[in-house]
């Protein structure tokens, strides 16, 4: 004998056992509808492996665990799946869960099954696999699966196996029952849970008020070899709850927040070991379970082996309850029972007991009194707490220090309630607060979560748009760079016929070495920080200008005949804004030039440069939008342009000339050459004279051109319609291709070390990277002639479907106001309601002609 | 078939606020047969006095306060108090005394807290001290045992009693008044204990005293036994105060008075087992009921020896009442699984 | 004339010293506080909802630290106001109306047939709960979804809808049992609410 570690606290309910021990266990019989819910343990829900109108065997498996916490369920007894619905479970709540109806054929026809023959020749955690599937889970009091707890990995060690068969609530004797007719069982069922377990010793708690079982026990145990110990604790309520027995039998108390498991003992209820056993050696699941059918209001009380998902009714018939004298209805113990008010509820794994109470028994609570601090709740707490003041700080909401004074330690047992001289409902307490202090937590979370999303979007918003700038701006580099690169082959492209065009690149050439020189010359006064920078600068920029002004020309001269073939009518605003942009771009830039000059700052070099620039950017602009607008105006002819040209020539001459004037009155070194361009910008403004002049003869043989326009929905017809199963086995062959690929290219860094092999692995590479190529290419040949062929179509369909939506919600925000003016007696409902039957009249049109297109 | 949803436990003990309230009143019986026999009807008209001053005090608290009357009125515990002054105060105690006191519990030191449940200080005992620094003079003119007075058992005639209580008692005082053995005590001037014993007519008769005392005790342990308190005050209580005693008896047994004289005289017993484990006032937990006694044993020594008032009970639990929550904070238990107690409001470990 | 001056001095070198040891004191044992704004927004419900008149929880934590009313929160509730009352030490208020009421906690819901996917929705979440593409149907990521109802107004086609969050067995909660006999008034017509705002904390 085991010595007894008493706990602290308890109390000694009415036992009411006597009344349900009379009769044996009895076979309930098979309800004509039995409803599984597909949740009767704690962890995730068994997911439904059957449809709705499947006929299955008794046994068979009908939900499947999912998750590591979870176990599967099984058909109580033959019949057709008629339902996978929400039904009411058993549960405080009355909420409904999920549930799986069968329509029971009366049958009974079991699905085959067979037990294992030799299980220690199962690795042990195939075994506990296996255990699994047969859906067993603690049938005491919370239902945890049991095969988590059989498998509890190295990290525990496991010294101590407990079987709880103390059942302390008063009125439940299933348990008791249980050992008294199948003894045996429970020691096939120890002697598995040994081999999985392999403890150190086991211990067997029962409490004192059960002589016969225990003696049956005893006897039972003669057969076995494992060395097992009864431990006859005294009758106390809550002996049973885990933790109690837990220290009553080793008195080691588990941790607050931890398992058993943790100090090394594993605890399974004597019903779970039974069934155990059931599973193992004749390999039925989890199917039925014995209830305790009892109460005052019960003809027979008794034990039943009820299926699991039999309607309680069905129960309380075969025990004669008088609904006449039932007042309550309790699932489970009177001290953690919950009462049902639908007697349609199933009976599920954990279904231990129902009590049909009658008002005597169970008399409506009296109104609760003031807690007197009378403390007898403390000395009947199991856990040791301090239940009034958990009571005074769940009552005013003070969760936190209802936290500290350890509510979670709370068991929910009821003792406390049950010795309360006011009737206050503690555990009722306990349980808000639990919860509230759950719920608060989860809210903390989400707001948490909510917090993070939100500021990761802020912060890829913002990201977005840094980027969306960059971008911008790289297009914009872009852009100017394809300009340049165009305008440089158009240089060399253009291979007009006209001779002024060459004269006029050499005066812009000349131009150029003018404007450098100047430049040079600017630079060199700088340097010297000479007087004359002023005025060598003003040279320097009409220089400049001159210098544009001839490329310009020159460039005009050269696009001026492809003109009429390029450009088009609505180009020319574009080009108008964009001159007129350019413009004054480089009115600012020069006046923050000139800003920078007068104070003699050092970026006056750089803001040069950019004059210069945009002042060529204004000018081709400028060019651009003028060239655009004398074509059109001359409808194709390269005449006008070429005028301008020569007028532009003789622009620059003339300035060119008036900058020489100045710089001969600066005694420039620069005046001499400025001179010779000069001269050259004459010669050049002579020849583009003469260009225009034979021009104006070319225009009248010229004839316009016009370029027709390839009809481009030929080309949409070309894809030739292959069958879908066409392109499934392109595809396939891509991704085969791509694998061999691979692994020829695997192999090949394998061998790269053992050279013997790698040339020819290398060819093979080049071959099998080809071939995928070829057929990448011919899929995505295939799904582009696809998708366009479906775009014909599906653009439409779209369209109309957005439409019909539009039009409905156009109807319901109608139909919204209209009822608002109703409200308000509006004068407008007239009007609302006429324009409603016009929405609803384009509505019903969309909704007809997209019915006819689907 | 109406079925409701209740949560668990679905049964309940058979106990009630009302019916331990009872139980307590049950229990002073054996202190009020021995008042009543030593000390004559006064105890028992100023019981009954206090009851119904008590019960409509009560009364118009929970009308004035808009909670249900026969609710409130039938937990019992207004009449608990007002045997406690009554029992407390001297026999022939005025009756405005009396009713003085009754309001300062019900309607001061209990409805304006709250309630029952609510009340931070023990009622009786608030309204005791109340009386007692108010008027020092009725409240230390106790009567002599009757059996002082001739052969046998002669106790004031009832009607006398009633005469006394209700009518003008200067007319009689005179002639019933005596001081208490701790008055003696206290007020022996430069005797020594041994001398005072022998000088004083009072002490001579402290038998009555002690026989009180032994019947307060009887009813006590007759609590203890149906458990509507568990032993740690009482205990705590007696054993310091006898502890202390004993201490100072050994150093100088001429000055200080014998340990089973401070346990047996005054309301030590009556404070024991009747007010110290007033539930609503004391500490909560066993460990915290502990220290609790403690505190109240060596304030009454300290009290009585050293400060100005005779008996010292009153405030030793008043002030013990103050450091309830204090206490409580300190004391709690070890909860299941958790290797040390929490302390402190925060709870930390 | 020198006993002045000692005076003086002792009292000069006596602030010295105390300066220099609260400064050491300001240095050496400088609190790294959680910043009053972080507090406020981790008290807040993250719904981002607006109704409090700013973008956002933070920035109305910020508002807050400012010196703005703390009652502006509805989807936080009283409980939100008294946990800033009590945080920053002020007087808790009932809630301002003008920005809404409590009420119960609600989750969006896309009709999903009728979304036309016009991603205007998901542009208006501020948690990226809702999932889609253009012209794709959308839905919404329930439990990410803080049910502050901005998506409702930029449907085109009003298929969105603010469904109460469903009592199912896991969210389940016991309620607080009945104000006992005890804090009812004998006219019970009196409201329970006045009764419970009454009863005050235990002694």
């Amino acid at each position: 004998m085991s010595k007894i570690f008493a706990f602290h606290g308890g109390i000694h309910p009415p036992e009411n056992k006597k009344q349900s021990t009379r009769a044996p266990i009895r076979l309930a019989p098979i309800p004509e509808q039995l409803t599984i819910p597909i949740q009767q343990h704690i962890g995730a829900p068994a997911k439904p492996c059957v449809q709705v109108g499947e006929q299955v065997l008794k046994g068979q498996m009908i939900a499947e665990a999912q998750g590591r916490i979870s176990v599967s369920i099984h058909a109580s007894s033959s019949g057709t799946i008629t339902d996978i619905s929400p039904q009411a479970v058993p549960h405080p709540s009355g909420l409904e869960a999920p549930c799986i109806r069968i329509k029971t054929d009366g049958q009974d026809q079991w699905a085959p099954h067979q037990g294992l023959a030799d299980y220690r020749s199962l690795p042990q955690l195939e075994l506990i696999d296996y255990i699994r599937n047969h859906g067993i889970a603690g049938m005491g009091g919370a239902g945890f699966p049991t095969d988590v707890k059989l498998h509890l990995g190295d990290d525990h060690i496991v010294n101590t196996l407990i079987i709880n068969a103390a059942e302390c609530e008063p009125y439940i004797t299933a348990d008791d029952m249980l050992i008294r007719e199948r003894a045996e069982q429970i020691v096939g069922g120890i002697e598995i849970i040994n081999y999985l377990l392999n403890p150190t010793h086991i211990l067997i708690g029962i409490e004192d008020n059960k002589a016969h079982a225990i003696r049956v026990l005893e006897d039972a145990l003669r057969h076995t070899e494992l060395n097992i110990d009864i431990v006859v604790v005294p009758t106390k309520y809550p002996s049973g709850g885990e933790k109690q027995l837990v220290r009553l039998l080793t008195g080691v108390e588990v941790p607050s927040g931890r398992i058993p498991a943790d100090v090394g003992i594993v605890c399974q209820n004597i019903g779970t070991v039974a069934a155990i056993n059931q599973a193992v050696f004749h390999g039925t699941p989890l199917i039925s379970r014995i209830v305790t059918v009892t109460g005052g209001a019960a003809g027979k009380p008794q034990n039943l082996e009820a299926l699991i998902g039999t309607p309680i009714s069905d129960l309380l018939e075969t025990a004669q309850v008088n609904h006449k004298t039932l007042s309550r209805l309790v699932m489970g113990g009177p001290m953690m029972g919950f009462t049902i008010e639908d007697d349609a509820i199933p009976i599920i794994k954990t279904s231990n007991c129902i009590i049909a109470a009658v008002k005597e028994e169970m008399p409506p609570a009296p109104p609760s009194q003031a807690c007197i601090r009378c403390g007898l709740c403390e000395q009947a707490c199991p856990a040791e707490l301090l239940p009034q003041q958990l009571f005074w700080f769940s009552k005013s909401r003070e969760f936190e220090k209802a936290k500290h004074h350890n509510l979670f330690d709370c068991i929910e047992c009821g003792a406390c309630s049950y010795v309360c001289p006011s009737n206050i409902p503690l555990v009722q307490y306990y349980r808000f607060a639990k919860n509230e202090i759950r719920a608060e937590e989860a809210e903390q979370r989400k707001s948490d979560q909510a917090r993070q999303r939100f500021e990761a979007r802020q912060a890829r918003l913002e990201q977005a748009v840094l980027d969306k700038e960059i971008r911008r701006k790289e297009r914009a580099e872009q852009a100017a760079k394809t300009q340049a690169a165009k305008k440089a082959s158009n240089e060399t492209a253009a291979k007009t016929p006209e001779d002024n065009i060459k004269q006029l690149k050499t005066a812009a050439a000349i131009t150029r070495t003018k404007l450098k020189k100047a430049l040079s010359a600017l630079e060199v006064a700088k340097a010297d920080s000479s007087d004359n920078i002023a005025q060598l600068d003003l040279q320097y920029k009409q220089a400049d200008h001159a210098a544009e002004e001839a490329q310009k020309a020159l460039e005009l001269a050269q696009s001026g005949p492809q003109v009429p073939t390029t450009s088009a009518a609505p180009d020319i605003k574009q080009l108008k804004t964009q001159a007129a942009v350019a413009r004054t771009k480089l009115k600012k830039a020069q006046q923050a030039l000139k800003i920078a000059e007068d104070k003699g700052h050092d970026g006056a070099d750089t803001l040069r440069a950019t004059v210069v620039q945009l002042e060529e950017k204004s000018a081709a602009a400028q060019l651009a939008f003028a060239s655009a607008e004398t074509s059109t105006a001359s409808s194709g002819s390269p005449l006008l342009a070429l005028k301008e040209s020569t007028d532009k020539a003789l622009g620059t001459l003339k300035k060119a000339e008036a900058a020489l004037e100045t710089a001969i009155a600066n005694n420039s070194p620069a005046a001499e050459k400025m001179k010779a361009g000069v001269v050259k910008l004459k010669a050049k403004y002579t020849e583009a004279l003469a260009a225009q002049k034979s021009a104006e003869l070319n225009t009248q043989t010229t004839s316009a051109p016009k370029a027709t326009e390839v009809p481009a929905q030929n080309v949409e017809q070309q894809p030739t319609a292959r069958t879908p199963a066409d392109l499934k086995a392109l595809k396939q062959n891509v991704s085969i291709m791509r694998t061999k690929l691979k692994k020829a290219e695997t192999l090949f860094a394998s061998a790269e070390a053992d050279s013997e092999q790698a040339g020819e692995l290398q060819q093979e590479i080049v071959r099998l990277t080809q071939l995928h190529k070829d057929a990448k290419a011919q899929l995505d040949a295939e799904e582009a002639g696809k998708i366009k062929a479906a775009a014909a179509q599906g653009i439409d369909l779209k369209k109309l479907k957005i439409d019909a939506a539009l039009a409905r919600a156009a109807v319901t925000k109608l139909e919204r106001s209209i009822k608002k003016a109703q409200e308000a007696e509006s004068a407008e409902l007239n009007a609302l309601q006429n324009e409603l039957l016009a929405a609803q009249q384009q509505a019903t049109q969309f909704n007809n002609t997209l019915s006819q297109f689907e | 078939m109406a079925l409701i949803r209740i949560t668990s436990p679905h049964v309940h003990k058979p106990t009630s606020t009302a019916g331990i309230m009872r139980l307590v009143i049950l229990a002073t019986l054996p202190g009020i047969l021995a008042m009543t026999f030593f000390f004559g009807w006064g105890t028992l008209i100023n019981i009954i006095w206090a009851s119904a001053l008590a019960v409509t005090f009560e009364a118009l608290c929970i009308k004035a306060r808009h909670r249900p009357l026969s609710f409130y009125l039938k937990d019992n515990s207004a009449i608990l108090t007002a045997v406690l002054i009554a029992l407390a105060l001297p026999p022939f105690a005025p009756w405005w005394l009396t009713a003085i006191a009754v309001f300062v519990a019900i309607v001061i030191a209990k409805q304006l807290y709250g309630g029952i449940g609510q009340n931070p200080f023990n009622p009786a005992m608030v309204a005791y001290a109340l009386v007692l620094i108010s008027f020092p003079v009725e409240m230390t003119r106790w009567t002599a045992p009757f059996m002082l007075y001739g052969e046998g058992w002669n106790i004031l005639a009832f009607t006398d009693t009633l005469s006394l209580i209700f009518g003008s008692w200067a007319e009689h005082a005179d002639a019933f008044t005596s001081a208490t053995p701790l008055d003696e005590m206290r007020h022996r001037g430069g005797l020594t204990t041994e001398e005072a014993w022998r000088a004083s007519d009072v002490l001579a008769n402290v038998g009555a005293w002690h026989a009180v005392s032994a019947a307060y005790a009887m009813g006590g342990v007759l609590l203890l036994y149906k458990k509507i308190f568990s032993w740690h005050t009482p205990a705590a209580f007696l054993l310091s105060l006898g502890g202390i005693a004993t201490f100072f008896y050994i150093i100088s047994p001429d000055t200080y008075a014998d340990p089973f004289f401070h346990l047996t005289v005054g309301g030590t017993m009556l404070g024991a087992f009747f007010i110290a484990t007033d539930p609503v006032s004391s500490a909560t937990s066993n460990k915290g009921k502990i220290w609790f006694g403690i505190g109240i044993g060596c304030l009454i020594y300290i009290i009585r020896t050293w400060g100005n008032y005779p008996d010292a009970v009153a405030f030793s639990i008043l002030l013990m009442n103050l450091a309830a929550p204090f206490i409580d904070q300190y004391t709690q238990p070890r909860a299941y699984g958790h290797k040390a107690p929490k302390r402190g409001m925060k709870g930390k470990a | 004339m020198s006993a002045v001056l000692i005076a003086i001095l002792v009292l000069l070198s006596l602030a010295v010293v105390f300066g220099l040891v609260l400064g050491f004191a300001a240095v050496k044992f400088k609190v790294e506080g959680n910043p009053i704004v972080d507090q406020i927004d981790d008290l807040l419900p993250q719904t981002q909802c607006g109704q409090c008149g700013h973008p956002g929880c933070r920035p109305y934590a910020e508002a807050i630290a400012n010196g703005e009313q703390i009652n502006k929160c509805p989807p936080g509730g009283q409980s939100t106001i008294e946990a800033l009352a009590d945080l920053l030490d002020v007087e808790a208020v009932p809630l301002d109306a003008e920005h809404g009421e409590e009420s119960i906690k609600t989750v969006a819901y896309i009709r999903e047939d009728e979304c036309i996917g016009c991603t205007k929705c998901i542009q208006a979440c501020p948690v990226d709960a809702i999932l889609g593409a253009a012209k794709q149907m959308h839905t919404v990521i329930v439990s990410e979804c803080t049910g502050c109802d901005l998506c409702v107004e930029p449907c085109p086609v009003d298929c969105i809808d603010m469904l109460p969050i469903e009592t199912t067995l896991n969210n389940w909660k016991w309620t607080p049992p009945v104000p006992g006999i005890e804090l009812i008034a004998t006219d019970t017509g009196r409201t329970i609410t006045h009764a419970s705002n009454k009863e005050g904390t235990p002694s």
